[in-house]
């Protein structure tokens, strides 16, 4: 761009490409923003779901504490009565980013509260995503499938599921860390920068700042210079991309808290350390085979070898010996589920109990990458040719993420942005043949070809990028020494290489062919914008925590939870302790600010199993584990009235599986007549009797009558009855949660006293080490 | 014309105060109440007394003074005062307010409190004059019992006295108690006293001493809502370009009897006549006419159970707390809304601009405890002072909003116990320059010229040691 002194058309055109392109990527950015901004207009500016209640309500604590106070923040509220330190187990990525934010709005006067900062962080980073999947396609293939790729991410839906505006979670910022990290390390292998390395580095450390996920850039890479190396494609650029990745970010990872040793010490990042040393020796035999003879170099090599074999070996069996030593053999359980899908369905209910850590089924890969996955391989053959450090990376990339979105429908998102760089090369690729193949046979109109497949192509992005492409492509291979003077001696590079390629590689189509290939791609393109657009409006921004229903006299709004919450709020003690299934810690400590017994953050089993045993046991057993709990109130999410799905009876067996786990008494048959799971008059009288059936249907007979439950589809089996030890504080308008309170112990009276006293003196002892068996809590 | 004939009368009625104090104090005894009639009114959780007492001046020398005496407890409650006089004969009778100020006297016994209405023109020997007194009085009904289940209705004590405390001689009275349903649990008698649907009458009593007093309590059923909004902060930010922005903080009380044990939303569903009388859900707010982009949240989301009617006199906004009130039960919510500049910013004939503005809940039958007005003016206002018509508390702040340098400046006015006669309006005056307003437009221009020659400059600058 600043070159447009020498008056020629080819300058002043780049520089209008250079222009074009950053409009085009500016229209990205806003088009990556405003997809997303549906949840806002169609519901509200409010946070989602469940996690990102309790990331906002560490950034809440962080915005006003400060940083320090967030580092020692041992949360009372939570896991009573244990609490937990929050400072030490969170990735405090994206709470300081958004308190960062805010801090930057705020000194400048902008009064953004902190609520609006986190609704609209997911939207800023995806759109910050999309400019990073820019850099890294460039990187790979150059900027038209740098653009077409950016265009894909800003809307794929798998992203959008996870990014919405409200969204507030870890994966909103930490895809955006793995693409720019991916992004700096591409970069840094075609330029050999070591001023790119230390950015790859902190990249890296904002990543592992972010999420857990970070553990796969940290196998990924090594995997890929093991590919190189193996490939016999090392470089000195290789090496000074990955040994300062590995040492300097190794250190800062392990300054993050929630990580801490566990970078050097647990299994996930040894393969790091192995290809660390591997391509150190690898260093040493290119610098050995440079300063020695081919004839010193043999002995050399068997000395070498023979040596380092017996070294290796020892080393090796040290490590084996230090990971069987620990019953994980060093993995964490999400790990190993990876590793072994069967793995946390067999071992860790509570894992398995998540649905989005089952395995995806076909129909949601087209859900959420739609047009993509017939462009991947495409995309994945176009990198074959030719074949270069990045490419082959991307490759990698693609195959490892394909692997883990099978095993978790989570990973699906680490899975999108490989599928949209490949969609990117591929049809940029397409689009670069057929738009070549037409100016090759309508010479005449060669020059404005760029011009009007600008204009006739704003309905998509995708069109767009064509006619940026097509003028200047970058050369692909990117073996290009260290440049100095970059801007310069690019344009002149491309200036060349654009003249040699058109007489050299002309791959022509026939004209209508090629038209009518561009129609379609162009469609094809359309019909996935659709599908985006429809994701982003239709499936994917409810907030969850508002319900809405369209009948016929108009919209109706499901606002039962918060009705419940902010009951919780104003309406009990400070210090009242309110138990519920974990799915609803999260929620109620940060909208009714109420201490809970379990939350979203699963990290103690037995405390869970605990709550699981209370909801499944009798009344008068659970009322004796909560009063040991010190709770107040119990609260159950039942949909039974509006038909309202996911509400804890149908999580219930899960609850049982988790408490029978660690309480043997708790015995999933018992709850199920004939192997299935049943309210109705058929179902066990285990069922009927147990507290999360009691306090689901606590008089819902009375509501019609014949208490018909609208989600299961039947009348219950067990219709009238009262409740001893609890008795009923809130139901909400639509009877979603219900609330109930813990009535206190009861007076003895006396006579009555001493008659039981006397009957039962002899069997008391006997029943009470029962009770004990029974109550985890005595 | 109505406006210019009192205000005239009090010009002359201060001077006539200023010329004679010593003797309109000396001489306020003197007075006597040949005739008073005092009606309550318990129909809500504002009670309102209204009194029309008859004066005669028994004394010697004129006076000018009447005087009002209430127990200690009563005055913390005492909400507004307000006293007028008629004038006219029967067709053309209007009404002229009078001054009402507290007041002390040395012989009050038992820590009463005195106000003193200054009549319109002194009394002279044996001349005689018509006074009404409207007192407004909060938190006086006392829930008993003081916790009640969802399906029992609430029964409030009132306590006060069947003759008028005052320090003044009174010949005859007649005490007019109104309830709000026909069902009193019992009442004291002091006779004579009658009772017959809503009312209760005591009296007529004859020829008491000052001070005299005969308390009573009335126990009767009030199923009103008793909706006190126990903090209110209304923040009305000022924009010259076309808007006034106003936030509302509200926290807000059941203050009737305490709800106990079971809440349970089937009895409350599907019996409202008898379950949970004494509680409320719905709430109306009277805002000013032409009012756009209102909203009703919480600390945790939009609150969706809101409707909004408007024509061109009034809007009228009802809103829904998340869950019925019960008694003891809190909400907390926010409502803000915006209404154009010009229906309530003036400029006055010095050259100052005064927002006219109106004090007090725009939530009907509402009690405030603790009522905070916040006006933010623009940024580069200077001198404000506020103007309202009755005693507040008032100082200044800043607050930074918008991109603010040296910050706007705050008049903030406070009053306790607020009531809906309290909704007259109220005007805060100030300077400012016009130019102040390009100040913020102008800011960003130039941050983004900057920028735009930082970018410029980057590429034409090429900072490379090797050429």
């Amino acid at each position: 761009m600043a070159a447009t002194d020498d008056a020629k058309a080819a300058p002043l055109r780049y520089a209008f490409g250079n222009v074009l392109s950053f409009f085009i990527l500016l229209l990205i950015g806003i088009l990556a923003f405003s997809i997303r901004l549906f949840s806002v207009i169609k519901y509200e500016s409010v946070i989602h779901e469940f996690d990102p209640y309790f990331n906002y309500r560490v950034t809440q604590y962080l915005v006003r504490n400060g940083i320090y106070d967030f580092w020692n923040w041992f949360d009372d509220r939570t896991w009573y009565p244990l609490g937990r330190v929050i400072g030490g187990t969170v990735y405090p990525g994206l709470t300081l980013t958004a308190g960062t934010l805010w801090r930057i709005f705020n000194s400048l006067n902008i009064p953004l509260s902190v609520e609006t900062v986190c609704v609209f962080t997911a939207p800023i980073f995806s759109a910050n995503a999309a400019w990073a999947t820019y850099l890294l396609t460039k990187e790979v293939k150059g900027t038209g499938a740098g653009l077409t790729a950016a265009a894909l991410l800003a809307m794929v839906p798998s992203y959008i599921s996870r990014s919405v505006a409200g969204s507030y979670d870890n994966e909103a910022v930490a895809i955006f860390a793995l693409i720019f990290t991916f992004y700096l390390y591409v970069k840094t292998l075609n330029t050999g920068s070591l001023f790119y390395a230390t950015l790859n580095a902190i990249s890296y450390f904002y990543m592992v700042c972010s999420w857990g996920g970070y553990t796969f850039i940290i196998n990924l890479i090594p995997m890929h210079v093991l590919l190189c190396i193996v490939t016999g494609r090392y470089s000195s650029r290789l090496y000074i991309a990955y040994a300062p990745l590995v040492v300097l970010g190794t250190l800062l990872a392990a300054l993050v808290p929630v990580v801490g040793f566990n970078a050097v010490m647990t299994s996930e990042h040894f393969a790091s350390f192995l290809v660390f040393i591997i391509i150190h020796v690898v260093a040493l035999v290119y610098y050995i085979k440079g300063i020695l003879s081919p004839k010193m170099f043999k002995v050399a090599v068997t000395l070498v070898v023979s040596v380092g074999l017996v070294v290796c070996c020892a080393v090796i069996a040290v490590l084996v010996a230090l990971v069987a030593s620990s019953p994980t053999k060093g993995w964490s359980g999400r790990s190993l589920s990876l590793l072994d899908p069967t793995y946390a369905s067999k071992y860790i209910p509570i894992i398995a109990s998540v649905s989005e850590h089952q395995p995806p089924t076909w129909p949601s890969y087209f859900m959420d990458i739609n047009v993509l996955a017939f462009l991947v391989p495409a995309g994945i053959i176009a990198c074959f040719s030719p074949l270069s450090d990045a490419s082959s990376f991307v490759v990698l990339y693609i195959v490892t993420s394909v692997y883990f979105s099978g095993v978790m429908v989570r990973l699906m998102l680490v899975f999108a942005p490989a599928a949209c760089i490949m969609s990117g090369i591929a049809l940029s690729g397409a689009f670069d043949v057929f738009t070549r193949s037409i100016k090759f046979q309508l010479p005449g109109i060669s020059k404005n070809s760029t011009l009007d497949a600008g204009d006739t192509g704003s309905a998509t992005a995708v069109t767009h990028n064509n006619a940026v492409k097509t003028e200047k492509k970058e050369e692909p291979a990117k073996d290009r020494p260290l440049r100095k003077n970059r801007k310069k001696e690019k344009e002149h590079v491309e200036k060349a290489s654009i003249k040699s390629r058109i007489e050299k590689q002309l791959l022509v189509l026939p004209l209508e062919a090629s038209i009518i290939a561009i129609f379609l791609l162009v469609l094809l393109g359309a019909f996935y914008v659709v599908h985006c657009v429809w994701a982003a409006a239709e499936a994917y921004s409810a907030p969850s925590i508002v319900l809405t229903s369209h009948s016929h006299d108009g919209l109706h709004v499901f606002d039962d939870f918060r009705e419940a919450y902010a009951w919780l709020r104003h309406n009990t003690e400070v210090d009242d302790k309110v138990a519920s299934w974990w799915d609803y810690g999260y929620q109620t400590t940060a909208m009714a600010n109420r201490t809970v017994i379990v939350d979203n953050n699963t990290w103690n089993n037995t405390h869970i199993a605990t709550v699981g045993t209370a909801m499944s046991s009798p009344e008068k057993a659970a009322w004796e584990i909560f009063n040991s709990l010190d709770v107040k109130y119990v609260l159950v999410v039942f949909g039974g009235l509006v038909g309202y799905p996911s509400d804890d009876i149908n999580k219930f067996l899960w609850m049982v599986r988790i408490g029978g786990g660690v309480f043997p008494h708790i015995k999933e048959p018992d709850y199920l007549r004939d192997g299935q799971y049943r309210i109705d008059s058929q179902a066990t009288p285990t069922m009927l009797n147990c507290l999360m059936y009691k306090l689901s249907y606590f008089r819902f007979v009375e509501t019609d009558g014949k208490a018909f439950d609208r989600v299961r589809r039947t009348e219950i089996g067990k219709k009238y009855f009262k409740l001893t030890h609890f008795e009923e504080v809130f139901t909400t308008h639509h009877w979603m949660v219900r609330i109930y309170k813990l009535k206190p112990a009861k007076n003895r009276i006396r006579g009555k006293m001493k008659k039981t006293k006397s009957k039962t003196s002899s069997s008391s002892n006997s029943k009470r080490s029962g009770t004990r068996k029974r109550n985890p809590w005595h | 014309m109505a406006g210019v004939v009192p205000r005239l009368l009090l010009v002359l009625l201060f001077s006539v105060i200023t010329q004679f104090p010593l003797l309109a104090r000396s001489s306020s005894l003197d007075l006597q109440i040949t005739n008073a009639e005092c009606r309550i009114d318990l129909t809500s959780q504002i009670v309102k007394v209204f009194l029309t007492l008859k004066v005669e001046n028994t004394g010697t020398s004129p006076a000018s003074e009447l005087l009002l005496a209430f127990p200690p407890r009563q005055v913390d409650r005492l909400a507004l005062v307000k006293a007028a006089c008629t004038v006219g004969k029967k067709k053309k009778k209007t009404y002229v307010p009078l001054e009402v100020k507290p007041t002390e006297l040395p012989d009050a016994p038992n820590d009463t409190k005195l106000f003193s209405i200054l009549l319109l023109n002194p009394l002279k020997t044996s001349e005689t004059a018509t006074v009404e007194v409207l007192l407004i009085l909060t938190h006086c009904l006392e829930p008993f019992p003081a916790e009640i289940s969802q399906s029992e209705s609430q029964l409030v004590y009132y306590h006060d006295s069947a003759i008028i405390l005052s320090p003044h001689y009174i010949k005859q009275q007649t005490t007019y108690i109104k309830t709000p349903s026909t069902k009193v649990e019992s009442y004291t008698r002091v006779e004579p006293t009658n009772h017959a649907g809503t009312q209760i009458i005591y009296g007529p009593y004859a020829d008491r001493p000052p001070y005299s007093f005969s308390p009573i309590i009335v126990h009767s059923e009030n199923n009103s809502p008793f909706a006190v909004v126990e903090e209110l902060v209304r923040e009305v930010e000022i924009s010259h370009w076309g808007s006034l922005q106003i936030t509302e903080h509200y926290k807000l009380a059941h203050a009737g009897a305490h709800h106990k044990g079971v809440f349970s939303r089937v009895e409350y569903q599907s019996r409202p006549s008898i379950s949970g009388v004494s509680s409320f859900k719905h709430l109306l707010a009277r805002l000013p006419p032409r009012v756009h982009s209102v909203y009703y949240r919480d600390e945790i989301g939009n609150i969706s159970s809101s409707h909004l009617r408007g024509d061109s006199r009034k809007s009228e906004l009802e809103i829904e707390p998340r869950y019925p009130l019960f008694g003891g039960w809190k909400a907390t919510f926010v409502i803000g809304y915006g209404l154009p500049v010009e229906d309530f910013l003036f400029e006055s004939p010095d050259g100052r601009r005064y927002l006219n503005f109106s004090f007090g809940c725009p939530v009907v039958e509402t009690v405030v405890d603790d009522l905070t007005i916040k006006v933010v003016l623009p940024e580069g206002s200077q001198d404000p002072t506020a103007v309202a018509p009755f005693p507040v508390d008032q100082h200044l702040e800043t607050k930074y909003s918008y991109l603010d340098v040296v910050g706007r400046t705050v008049v903030v006015l406070k009053k306790k116990n607020v009531v809906p006669e309290h909704s007259s309006p109220f005007q805060v005056y100030y300077k400012f320059n016009p130019i102040f307003m390009l100040a913020e437009p102008m800011m960003l221009t130039c941050v983004f010229f900057l920028l735009f020659m930082g970018c410029i400059a980057y590429l034409h600058v090429d900072l490379s040691l090797h050429k």
